[in-house]
Protein backbone atom coordinates (compact mmCIF):
# COMPACT_ATOMS: atom_id res chain seq x y z
CA UNK A 1 0.00 0.00 0.00
CA UNK A 2 2.85 2.37 0.97
CA UNK A 3 4.70 1.51 -2.21
CA UNK A 4 1.61 2.30 -4.30
CA UNK A 5 1.41 5.75 -2.69
CA UNK A 6 5.09 6.40 -3.45
CA UNK A 7 4.61 5.24 -7.02
CA UNK A 8 1.58 7.51 -7.43
CA UNK A 9 3.49 10.45 -5.96
CA UNK A 10 6.43 9.87 -8.29
CA UNK A 11 4.05 9.73 -11.24
CA UNK A 12 2.58 13.09 -10.21
CA UNK A 13 6.08 14.57 -9.92
CA UNK A 14 6.96 13.38 -13.43
CA UNK A 15 3.67 14.81 -14.75
CA UNK A 16 4.40 18.12 -13.04
CA UNK A 17 7.81 18.26 -14.71
CA UNK A 18 6.72 17.29 -18.21
CA UNK A 19 3.12 18.41 -18.68
CA UNK A 20 3.88 22.15 -19.12
CA UNK A 21 6.61 21.32 -21.63
CA UNK A 22 4.27 18.97 -23.49
CA UNK A 23 1.71 21.79 -23.69
CA UNK A 24 4.34 24.04 -25.32
CA UNK A 25 4.86 21.39 -28.01
CA UNK A 26 1.12 20.86 -28.42
CA UNK A 27 0.32 24.57 -28.78
CA UNK A 28 3.12 25.11 -31.29
CA UNK A 29 0.99 23.12 -33.78
CA UNK A 30 -2.11 25.20 -33.03
CA UNK A 31 -3.41 26.83 -36.21
CA UNK A 32 -5.28 29.56 -34.29
CA UNK A 33 -4.17 33.18 -34.44
CA UNK A 34 -3.37 33.32 -30.70
CA UNK A 35 -0.82 31.25 -28.88
CA UNK A 36 -3.27 29.66 -26.51
CA UNK A 37 -6.19 27.32 -26.05
CA UNK A 38 -8.51 26.26 -27.52
CA UNK A 39 -6.74 24.31 -30.23
CA UNK A 40 -8.25 25.37 -33.54
CA UNK A 41 -6.51 22.80 -35.70
CA UNK A 42 -3.21 21.27 -36.61
CA UNK A 43 -0.75 23.31 -38.62
CA UNK A 44 2.92 23.97 -39.24
CA UNK A 45 2.35 27.67 -39.92
CA UNK A 46 4.23 28.89 -36.82
CA UNK A 47 7.29 26.89 -37.81
CA UNK A 48 7.13 28.48 -41.27
CA UNK A 49 6.87 31.94 -39.69
CA UNK A 50 9.80 31.03 -37.46
CA UNK A 51 11.93 30.07 -40.44
CA UNK A 52 11.15 33.45 -42.00
CA UNK A 53 11.85 35.49 -38.87
CA UNK A 54 15.22 37.13 -39.45
CA UNK A 55 15.68 38.12 -35.77
CA UNK A 56 15.23 34.53 -34.58
CA UNK A 57 17.56 33.12 -37.22
CA UNK A 58 20.17 35.68 -36.19
CA UNK A 59 19.72 34.69 -32.53
CA UNK A 60 20.24 31.03 -33.49
CA UNK A 61 23.43 31.87 -35.36
CA UNK A 62 24.74 33.89 -32.40
CA UNK A 63 23.91 31.13 -29.92
CA UNK A 64 25.51 28.41 -32.03
CA UNK A 65 28.72 30.37 -32.63
CA UNK A 66 28.91 31.41 -28.98
CA UNK A 67 28.19 27.88 -27.74
CA UNK A 68 30.74 26.29 -30.07
CA UNK A 69 33.54 28.69 -29.15
CA UNK A 70 32.67 28.34 -25.46
CA UNK A 71 32.76 24.55 -25.74
CA UNK A 72 36.08 24.64 -27.59
CA UNK A 73 37.84 26.88 -25.06
CA UNK A 74 36.24 25.45 -21.90
CA UNK A 75 36.91 21.88 -22.96
CA UNK A 76 40.55 22.60 -23.84
CA UNK A 77 41.17 24.36 -20.51
CA UNK A 78 39.12 21.83 -18.59
CA UNK A 79 40.77 18.72 -20.06
CA UNK A 80 44.27 20.10 -19.44
CA UNK A 81 43.42 21.00 -15.83
CA UNK A 82 41.74 17.63 -15.21
CA UNK A 83 44.77 15.78 -16.59
CA UNK A 84 47.00 17.70 -14.18
CA UNK A 85 44.75 16.98 -11.21
CA UNK A 86 44.20 13.29 -11.93
CA UNK A 87 47.57 12.29 -13.38
CA UNK A 88 50.04 14.19 -11.22
CA UNK A 89 50.53 14.61 -7.54
CA UNK A 90 50.07 18.36 -7.28
CA UNK A 91 50.68 20.01 -3.91
CA UNK A 92 47.47 21.64 -2.68
CA UNK A 93 45.31 19.84 -5.23
CA UNK A 94 42.23 20.09 -2.98
CA UNK A 95 42.53 23.85 -2.86
CA UNK A 96 43.09 24.00 -6.62
CA UNK A 97 39.98 21.90 -7.25
CA UNK A 98 37.94 24.22 -5.06
CA UNK A 99 39.30 27.30 -6.85
CA UNK A 100 38.48 25.78 -10.24
CA UNK A 101 34.88 25.02 -9.32
CA UNK A 102 34.43 28.38 -7.55
CA UNK A 103 32.48 29.84 -10.49
CA UNK A 104 29.52 27.57 -9.65
CA UNK A 105 29.70 28.39 -5.96
CA UNK A 106 29.34 32.12 -6.65
CA UNK A 107 25.77 33.15 -7.57
CA UNK A 108 25.65 33.71 -11.31
CA UNK A 109 24.30 37.27 -10.93
CA UNK A 110 27.30 38.24 -8.83
CA UNK A 111 29.71 36.62 -11.29
CA UNK A 112 27.96 38.48 -14.11
CA UNK A 113 28.21 41.86 -12.38
CA UNK A 114 31.84 41.40 -11.34
CA UNK A 115 32.95 40.37 -14.82
CA UNK A 116 30.98 43.13 -16.56
CA UNK A 117 32.29 45.91 -14.32
CA UNK A 118 35.89 44.69 -14.25
CA UNK A 119 36.20 44.20 -18.00
CA UNK A 120 34.47 47.52 -18.55
CA UNK A 121 37.12 49.07 -16.28
CA UNK A 122 39.70 47.53 -18.64
CA UNK A 123 37.82 49.20 -21.54
CA UNK A 124 36.28 45.96 -22.78
CA UNK A 125 32.67 47.00 -23.30
CA UNK A 126 29.60 44.82 -23.64
CA UNK A 127 30.52 42.81 -26.69
CA UNK A 128 30.82 39.33 -28.13
CA UNK A 129 34.24 38.75 -26.47
CA UNK A 130 32.75 39.71 -23.09
CA UNK A 131 29.93 37.20 -23.67
CA UNK A 132 32.47 34.56 -24.62
CA UNK A 133 34.64 35.21 -21.53
CA UNK A 134 31.55 35.00 -19.36
CA UNK A 135 30.33 31.75 -20.88
CA UNK A 136 33.80 30.19 -20.62
CA UNK A 137 34.23 30.98 -16.94
CA UNK A 138 30.68 29.82 -16.17
CA UNK A 139 30.95 26.50 -18.03
CA UNK A 140 34.54 25.62 -17.06
CA UNK A 141 33.71 24.07 -13.65
CA UNK A 142 31.05 21.79 -15.17
CA UNK A 143 33.50 20.60 -17.82
CA UNK A 144 36.15 19.91 -15.17
CA UNK A 145 33.69 17.92 -13.03
CA UNK A 146 32.48 15.82 -15.96
CA UNK A 147 35.93 15.22 -17.46
CA UNK A 148 37.51 14.35 -14.10
CA UNK A 149 34.80 11.80 -13.40
CA UNK A 150 35.52 10.09 -16.73
CA UNK A 151 39.28 10.40 -16.46
CA UNK A 152 39.51 8.46 -13.20
CA UNK A 153 38.36 5.37 -15.10
CA UNK A 154 41.20 5.42 -17.65
CA UNK A 155 44.03 3.13 -16.65
CA UNK A 156 47.49 4.60 -16.54
CA UNK A 157 49.32 1.34 -17.33
CA UNK A 158 48.25 1.37 -21.00
CA UNK A 159 50.20 4.60 -21.46
CA UNK A 160 53.14 3.19 -19.55
CA UNK A 161 53.09 0.14 -21.80
CA UNK A 162 53.20 2.35 -24.91
CA UNK A 163 56.11 4.34 -23.49
CA UNK A 164 58.04 1.23 -22.52
CA UNK A 165 57.59 -0.02 -26.09
CA UNK A 166 59.38 3.11 -27.29
CA UNK A 167 56.66 5.68 -27.94
CA UNK A 168 57.57 9.28 -27.14
CA UNK A 169 55.36 11.18 -24.64
CA UNK A 170 53.83 13.17 -27.52
CA UNK A 171 53.13 10.00 -29.54
CA UNK A 172 51.68 8.36 -26.45
CA UNK A 173 49.36 11.31 -25.87
CA UNK A 174 48.00 11.44 -29.41
CA UNK A 175 47.84 7.70 -30.07
CA UNK A 176 46.87 6.31 -26.68
CA UNK A 177 45.68 8.96 -24.22
CA UNK A 178 43.62 11.13 -26.56
CA UNK A 179 41.57 8.28 -28.09
CA UNK A 180 40.86 6.97 -24.58
CA UNK A 181 40.02 10.50 -23.49
CA UNK A 182 37.73 11.21 -26.41
CA UNK A 183 34.43 10.27 -24.71
CA UNK A 184 35.33 12.56 -21.79
CA UNK A 185 36.27 15.38 -24.18
CA UNK A 186 33.03 15.01 -26.13
CA UNK A 187 30.92 14.81 -22.97
CA UNK A 188 32.59 17.93 -21.57
CA UNK A 189 32.20 19.82 -24.84
CA UNK A 190 28.54 18.86 -25.23
CA UNK A 191 27.86 19.89 -21.64
CA UNK A 192 29.58 23.26 -22.12
CA UNK A 193 27.68 23.88 -25.37
CA UNK A 194 24.32 23.09 -23.78
CA UNK A 195 24.93 25.28 -20.74
CA UNK A 196 26.09 28.15 -22.94
CA UNK A 197 23.18 27.68 -25.36
CA UNK A 198 20.71 27.81 -22.46
CA UNK A 199 22.25 30.63 -20.42
CA UNK A 200 20.23 33.77 -19.85
CA UNK A 201 21.13 35.03 -16.35
CA UNK A 202 24.65 36.16 -17.23
CA UNK A 203 23.95 36.74 -20.92
CA UNK A 204 21.45 39.57 -20.21
CA UNK A 205 24.23 41.41 -18.35
CA UNK A 206 26.95 40.83 -20.92
CA UNK A 207 25.23 41.07 -24.31
CA UNK A 208 25.58 44.32 -26.25
CA UNK A 209 22.38 46.05 -27.38
CA UNK A 210 20.98 44.55 -30.55
CA UNK A 211 22.69 41.17 -30.07
CA UNK A 212 20.37 38.40 -28.94
CA UNK A 213 20.95 34.74 -28.17
CA UNK A 214 18.01 32.34 -28.45
CA UNK A 215 17.08 32.56 -24.73
CA UNK A 216 17.31 36.37 -24.62
CA UNK A 217 15.29 36.52 -27.85
CA UNK A 218 12.56 34.38 -26.26
CA UNK A 219 12.73 36.59 -23.17
CA UNK A 220 12.35 39.74 -25.29
CA UNK A 221 9.39 38.20 -27.16
CA UNK A 222 7.73 37.27 -23.84
CA UNK A 223 7.66 40.92 -22.85
CA UNK A 224 5.12 41.63 -25.58
CA UNK A 225 2.79 38.68 -25.25
CA UNK A 226 3.04 34.97 -25.65
CA UNK A 227 2.70 34.27 -29.36
CA UNK A 228 2.44 30.85 -30.99
CA UNK A 229 5.82 31.59 -32.49
CA UNK A 230 7.41 31.33 -29.04
CA UNK A 231 5.85 27.90 -28.57
CA UNK A 232 7.18 26.85 -31.98
CA UNK A 233 10.63 28.18 -31.05
CA UNK A 234 10.37 26.30 -27.76
CA UNK A 235 9.55 23.09 -29.62
CA UNK A 236 12.57 23.54 -31.91
CA UNK A 237 14.80 24.12 -28.87
CA UNK A 238 13.44 21.03 -27.12
CA UNK A 239 14.00 18.88 -30.20
CA UNK A 240 17.54 20.24 -30.58
CA UNK A 241 18.67 20.05 -26.97
CA UNK A 242 16.91 16.80 -26.06
CA UNK A 243 16.74 14.97 -29.38
CA UNK A 244 20.32 15.45 -30.56
CA UNK A 245 22.08 14.17 -27.42
CA UNK A 246 19.70 11.20 -27.26
CA UNK A 247 20.32 10.46 -30.91
CA UNK A 248 24.08 10.84 -30.34
CA UNK A 249 23.97 8.42 -27.42
CA UNK A 250 21.92 5.93 -29.41
CA UNK A 251 24.35 6.06 -32.35
CA UNK A 252 27.32 5.70 -30.00
CA UNK A 253 25.73 2.65 -28.41
CA UNK A 254 24.98 1.17 -31.82
CA UNK A 255 28.59 1.70 -32.92
CA UNK A 256 29.93 0.25 -29.71
CA UNK A 257 27.75 -2.83 -30.14
CA UNK A 258 28.98 -3.33 -33.70
CA UNK A 259 32.65 -2.90 -32.89
CA UNK A 260 32.23 -5.08 -29.84
CA UNK A 261 30.98 -7.87 -32.14
CA UNK B 1 66.86 20.62 -16.72
CA UNK B 2 66.54 17.45 -14.69
CA UNK B 3 63.69 15.04 -15.39
CA UNK B 4 62.24 15.54 -11.90
CA UNK B 5 62.09 19.29 -12.30
CA UNK B 6 60.32 18.88 -15.62
CA UNK B 7 57.91 16.37 -14.09
CA UNK B 8 57.17 18.82 -11.29
CA UNK B 9 56.50 21.67 -13.70
CA UNK B 10 54.25 19.79 -16.12
CA UNK B 11 51.05 19.83 -14.04
CA UNK B 12 51.36 23.56 -13.50
CA UNK B 13 51.67 24.13 -17.24
CA UNK B 14 48.51 22.05 -17.74
CA UNK B 15 46.70 23.92 -14.97
CA UNK B 16 47.73 27.42 -15.97
CA UNK B 17 45.04 28.17 -18.60
CA UNK B 18 42.20 27.16 -16.27
CA UNK B 19 43.71 28.79 -13.18
CA UNK B 20 44.49 31.90 -15.22
CA UNK B 21 40.91 32.10 -16.46
CA UNK B 22 39.43 31.67 -12.98
CA UNK B 23 41.82 34.28 -11.57
CA UNK B 24 41.33 36.91 -14.28
CA UNK B 25 37.63 36.34 -14.93
CA UNK B 26 36.39 35.63 -11.40
CA UNK B 27 38.71 36.40 -8.47
CA UNK B 28 40.19 39.69 -9.69
CA UNK B 29 36.74 40.93 -10.82
CA UNK B 30 35.33 40.05 -7.38
CA UNK B 31 38.13 41.99 -5.69
CA UNK B 32 37.49 44.81 -8.13
CA UNK B 33 33.81 45.17 -7.24
CA UNK B 34 34.75 45.29 -3.55
CA UNK B 35 36.83 48.39 -4.35
CA UNK B 36 34.20 49.68 -6.78
CA UNK B 37 31.47 49.52 -4.11
CA UNK B 38 33.25 52.32 -2.23
CA UNK B 39 33.25 54.63 -5.24
CA UNK B 40 30.44 57.03 -5.99
CA UNK B 41 28.31 57.44 -9.09
CA UNK B 42 27.86 61.17 -9.57
CA UNK B 43 24.88 62.84 -11.20
CA UNK B 44 26.91 63.38 -14.36
CA UNK B 45 27.27 59.61 -14.69
CA UNK B 46 31.00 59.54 -14.01
CA UNK B 47 32.50 57.52 -11.15
CA UNK B 48 34.14 59.39 -8.34
CA UNK B 49 37.08 57.32 -7.16
CA UNK B 50 37.62 57.31 -3.43
CA UNK B 51 36.46 55.71 -0.22
CA UNK B 52 32.81 56.54 0.26
CA UNK B 53 30.49 54.57 2.49
CA UNK B 54 27.35 55.94 0.82
CA UNK B 55 26.50 52.81 -1.21
CA UNK B 56 26.97 50.52 1.76
CA UNK B 57 25.01 52.86 3.96
CA UNK B 58 22.13 52.81 1.49
CA UNK B 59 22.29 49.03 0.90
CA UNK B 60 22.44 48.15 4.59
CA UNK B 61 20.05 50.66 6.15
CA UNK B 62 17.36 51.20 3.50
CA UNK B 63 14.30 49.20 4.58
CA UNK B 64 13.44 48.54 0.94
CA UNK B 65 16.59 46.46 0.37
CA UNK B 66 16.27 44.66 3.68
CA UNK B 67 12.64 43.71 3.06
CA UNK B 68 13.41 42.35 -0.39
CA UNK B 69 16.42 40.44 0.92
CA UNK B 70 14.24 38.83 3.59
CA UNK B 71 11.45 38.00 1.15
CA UNK B 72 14.05 36.53 -1.25
CA UNK B 73 15.35 34.25 1.50
CA UNK B 74 11.77 33.31 2.38
CA UNK B 75 10.94 32.42 -1.23
CA UNK B 76 14.14 30.37 -1.50
CA UNK B 77 13.35 28.56 1.76
CA UNK B 78 9.79 27.71 0.72
CA UNK B 79 11.04 26.52 -2.68
CA UNK B 80 13.63 24.29 -0.99
CA UNK B 81 11.10 22.74 1.40
CA UNK B 82 8.59 22.11 -1.40
CA UNK B 83 11.35 20.53 -3.52
CA UNK B 84 12.35 18.29 -0.61
CA UNK B 85 8.79 17.16 0.11
CA UNK B 86 7.94 16.60 -3.56
CA UNK B 87 11.33 15.23 -4.52
CA UNK B 88 12.18 12.76 -1.76
CA UNK B 89 9.44 10.18 -2.47
CA UNK B 90 10.15 10.44 -6.19
CA UNK B 91 13.87 9.83 -5.61
CA UNK B 92 13.01 6.93 -3.31
CA UNK B 93 10.78 5.45 -5.99
CA UNK B 94 13.54 5.64 -8.63
CA UNK B 95 16.18 4.22 -6.29
CA UNK B 96 14.05 1.27 -5.18
CA UNK B 97 12.21 0.47 -8.40
CA UNK B 98 13.28 -2.83 -9.93
CA UNK B 99 12.60 -2.68 -13.64
CA UNK B 100 12.99 0.51 -15.57
CA UNK B 101 15.44 2.48 -13.45
CA UNK B 102 17.46 3.59 -16.48
CA UNK B 103 14.41 5.11 -18.16
CA UNK B 104 13.29 6.83 -14.96
CA UNK B 105 16.77 8.32 -14.54
CA UNK B 106 16.91 9.42 -18.16
CA UNK B 107 13.55 11.17 -17.76
CA UNK B 108 14.92 12.86 -14.64
CA UNK B 109 17.92 14.14 -16.60
CA UNK B 110 15.80 15.44 -19.50
CA UNK B 111 14.69 18.68 -17.81
CA UNK B 112 18.37 19.64 -17.48
CA UNK B 113 18.52 19.62 -21.26
CA UNK B 114 15.34 21.65 -21.74
CA UNK B 115 15.92 25.37 -21.71
CA UNK B 116 15.27 27.15 -18.41
CA UNK B 117 13.47 30.06 -20.11
CA UNK B 118 11.16 27.66 -21.97
CA UNK B 119 10.34 25.67 -18.86
CA UNK B 120 9.62 28.93 -17.05
CA UNK B 121 7.44 30.42 -19.77
CA UNK B 122 5.59 27.11 -20.24
CA UNK B 123 3.54 27.98 -17.13
CA UNK B 124 1.99 30.91 -19.00
CA UNK B 125 0.37 28.31 -21.28
CA UNK B 126 -0.98 26.50 -18.23
CA UNK B 127 -2.04 29.30 -15.87
CA UNK B 128 -2.45 32.30 -18.17
CA UNK B 129 -5.78 33.96 -18.92
CA UNK B 130 -6.19 31.84 -22.05
CA UNK B 131 -4.20 28.92 -20.63
CA UNK B 132 -5.12 25.30 -20.10
CA UNK B 133 -6.57 25.76 -16.59
CA UNK B 134 -8.89 28.59 -17.47
CA UNK B 135 -10.01 26.81 -20.64
CA UNK B 136 -10.86 23.67 -18.68
CA UNK B 137 -12.65 25.57 -15.88
CA UNK B 138 -14.73 27.52 -18.40
CA UNK B 139 -15.55 24.38 -20.38
CA UNK B 140 -16.72 22.72 -17.18
CA UNK B 141 -18.88 25.72 -16.38
CA UNK B 142 -17.15 26.40 -13.05
CA UNK B 143 -16.28 29.98 -14.01
CA UNK B 144 -17.60 32.28 -16.79
CA UNK B 145 -14.69 34.71 -16.94
CA UNK B 146 -11.04 33.65 -17.04
CA UNK B 147 -9.13 34.31 -13.81
CA UNK B 148 -5.61 35.73 -13.81
CA UNK B 149 -3.68 33.12 -11.83
CA UNK B 150 -0.23 34.33 -12.90
CA UNK B 151 2.09 37.09 -11.78
CA UNK B 152 2.16 36.62 -8.02
CA UNK B 153 4.55 35.17 -5.47
CA UNK B 154 2.97 31.72 -5.64
CA UNK B 155 3.63 31.42 -9.38
CA UNK B 156 7.24 32.57 -8.80
CA UNK B 157 7.68 29.73 -6.29
CA UNK B 158 5.92 27.31 -8.65
CA UNK B 159 8.34 28.25 -11.45
CA UNK B 160 11.34 27.87 -9.15
CA UNK B 161 10.17 24.46 -7.90
CA UNK B 162 9.67 23.34 -11.50
CA UNK B 163 13.21 24.48 -12.35
CA UNK B 164 14.97 23.11 -9.25
CA UNK B 165 13.14 19.86 -8.48
CA UNK B 166 15.44 17.71 -10.68
CA UNK B 167 18.49 18.96 -8.71
CA UNK B 168 16.86 17.82 -5.47
CA UNK B 169 15.71 14.44 -6.81
CA UNK B 170 19.11 13.69 -8.32
CA UNK B 171 20.98 14.46 -5.09
CA UNK B 172 18.63 12.41 -2.93
CA UNK B 173 18.74 9.58 -5.47
CA UNK B 174 22.56 9.51 -5.40
CA UNK B 175 22.60 9.17 -1.60
CA UNK B 176 19.79 6.56 -1.57
CA UNK B 177 21.69 4.50 -4.14
CA UNK B 178 24.67 4.43 -1.79
CA UNK B 179 22.67 2.83 1.02
CA UNK B 180 22.80 -0.95 1.33
CA UNK B 181 19.22 -2.17 0.80
CA UNK B 182 19.81 -5.10 3.16
CA UNK B 183 20.11 -2.64 6.07
CA UNK B 184 16.41 -1.91 5.77
CA UNK B 185 15.64 -5.63 5.52
CA UNK B 186 17.77 -6.26 8.60
CA UNK B 187 15.84 -3.65 10.59
CA UNK B 188 12.63 -5.21 9.31
CA UNK B 189 13.62 -8.71 10.36
CA UNK B 190 14.56 -7.41 13.80
CA UNK B 191 10.94 -6.38 14.28
CA UNK B 192 10.77 -2.83 12.93
CA UNK B 193 7.84 -1.98 10.71
CA UNK B 194 8.62 -0.79 7.17
CA UNK B 195 7.87 2.77 8.23
CA UNK B 196 10.08 2.48 11.35
CA UNK B 197 13.00 1.04 9.44
CA UNK B 198 12.67 3.86 6.92
CA UNK B 199 12.61 6.52 9.64
CA UNK B 200 15.41 4.99 11.71
CA UNK B 201 17.74 3.67 9.01
CA UNK B 202 17.16 4.96 5.49
CA UNK B 203 16.16 8.55 6.18
CA UNK B 204 19.14 9.40 8.43
CA UNK B 205 21.55 7.79 5.96
CA UNK B 206 20.12 9.82 3.08
CA UNK B 207 20.27 13.16 4.90
CA UNK B 208 23.58 14.21 3.26
CA UNK B 209 21.94 13.95 -0.18
CA UNK B 210 18.89 15.83 1.04
CA UNK B 211 21.15 18.56 2.44
CA UNK B 212 23.17 18.82 -0.79
CA UNK B 213 20.00 19.06 -2.86
CA UNK B 214 18.61 21.59 -0.42
CA UNK B 215 21.71 23.77 -0.63
CA UNK B 216 21.61 23.78 -4.42
CA UNK B 217 17.90 24.61 -4.50
CA UNK B 218 18.26 27.38 -1.94
CA UNK B 219 21.29 29.08 -3.47
CA UNK B 220 20.00 28.84 -7.05
CA UNK B 221 16.54 30.08 -6.04
CA UNK B 222 17.91 33.00 -4.01
CA UNK B 223 20.10 34.16 -6.91
CA UNK B 224 17.47 34.23 -9.64
CA UNK B 225 15.93 37.24 -11.34
CA UNK B 226 14.50 35.70 -14.52
CA UNK B 227 11.70 33.72 -12.86
CA UNK B 228 10.25 36.79 -11.06
CA UNK B 229 10.47 38.76 -14.31
CA UNK B 230 8.55 36.10 -16.25
CA UNK B 231 6.12 34.71 -13.66
CA UNK B 232 5.99 37.43 -10.99
CA UNK B 233 4.14 40.70 -10.75
CA UNK B 234 5.70 44.15 -10.30
CA UNK B 235 5.82 43.68 -6.53
CA UNK B 236 7.46 40.23 -6.63
CA UNK B 237 11.02 41.42 -7.28
CA UNK B 238 13.74 39.33 -5.67
CA UNK B 239 17.14 40.58 -4.55
CA UNK B 240 18.86 39.73 -7.83
CA UNK B 241 16.26 41.89 -9.61
CA UNK B 242 17.53 44.86 -7.57
CA UNK B 243 21.06 44.10 -8.71
CA UNK B 244 19.87 43.91 -12.32
CA UNK B 245 17.96 47.20 -11.93
CA UNK B 246 20.94 49.01 -10.40
CA UNK B 247 23.42 47.75 -13.02
CA UNK B 248 21.42 47.63 -16.25
CA UNK B 249 18.58 50.13 -15.78
CA UNK B 250 19.91 52.82 -13.43
CA UNK B 251 23.55 52.30 -14.42
CA UNK B 252 24.53 52.93 -10.80
CA UNK B 253 27.44 50.51 -10.87
CA UNK B 254 28.97 51.29 -7.46
CA UNK B 255 25.60 50.66 -5.76
CA UNK B 256 25.11 47.55 -7.90
CA UNK B 257 28.53 46.32 -6.70
CA UNK B 258 27.53 46.77 -3.06
CA UNK B 259 24.22 44.94 -3.61
CA UNK B 260 25.96 42.07 -5.46
CA UNK B 261 28.44 41.70 -2.62
CA UNK B 262 25.61 41.64 -0.08
CA UNK B 263 24.01 38.74 -1.95
CA UNK B 264 27.39 37.00 -2.23
CA UNK B 265 28.06 37.34 1.52
CA UNK B 266 24.63 36.05 2.55
CA UNK B 267 24.66 33.06 0.18
CA UNK B 268 28.40 32.49 0.73
CA UNK B 269 27.77 32.23 4.48
CA UNK B 270 25.19 29.53 3.85
CA UNK B 271 27.59 27.60 1.61
CA UNK B 272 30.35 27.91 4.24
CA UNK B 273 28.10 26.65 7.04
CA UNK B 274 27.16 23.70 4.82
CA UNK B 275 30.82 23.06 4.01
CA UNK B 276 31.78 23.22 7.69
CA UNK B 277 29.35 20.46 8.66
CA UNK B 278 28.96 18.33 5.55
CA UNK B 279 31.86 19.09 3.23
CA UNK B 280 31.80 19.61 -0.51
CA UNK B 281 32.23 15.96 -1.49
CA UNK B 282 28.52 15.14 -1.40
CA UNK B 283 27.71 18.16 -3.53
CA UNK B 284 30.26 17.15 -6.16
CA UNK B 285 28.80 13.64 -6.25
CA UNK B 286 25.43 15.05 -7.19
CA UNK B 287 26.84 17.46 -9.78
CA UNK B 288 29.19 15.03 -11.49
Amino acid sequence: MGWMAIRGWALLVYLFMFLPVAVVVLLSFNSSEFGAFPMAGFSFRWFVELANNEAILRAFRTSIILGSLTALISTTFGVLASLALIRYRVPGSNLISTLLIAPILVPEVVLAVALLLFLNFLSINKSFPLLLFGHVIFTLPFVILVVQARLVGIRRDIEEAAMSLGASPVQTFFQITLPLLLPAVLAGGLFAFTISFDDITGTLFWKPGGVETVPTQIFAMLRNSISPEINALGTVMIVLTVGLPLLGAAIARQLARKSGG
Amino acid sequence: MSVERREARQPWILLSPALGAVTLLLFVPLLFIIVYSFWLRTASGADQVGFYLDNWHEALTDRFYRDILLSTLKIAAITTVVCAIAGYPAAYFIARSRGNKAILLLLLMLPFWISYIIRTMSWINILGVSGAFNTILIALGIIDQPIQMLYNQTTVILGLVHFLLPFMILNVFVSLEGIDVTLEDAAHSLGATRWQSFLEVTLPLSLPGLAAGGLLCFVLAAGTYITPLVLGGPRDAMFANLVFEAIITQLNWPLGSALSLMLLVVLGAIVLIYNRYLGMAQLMKGLG
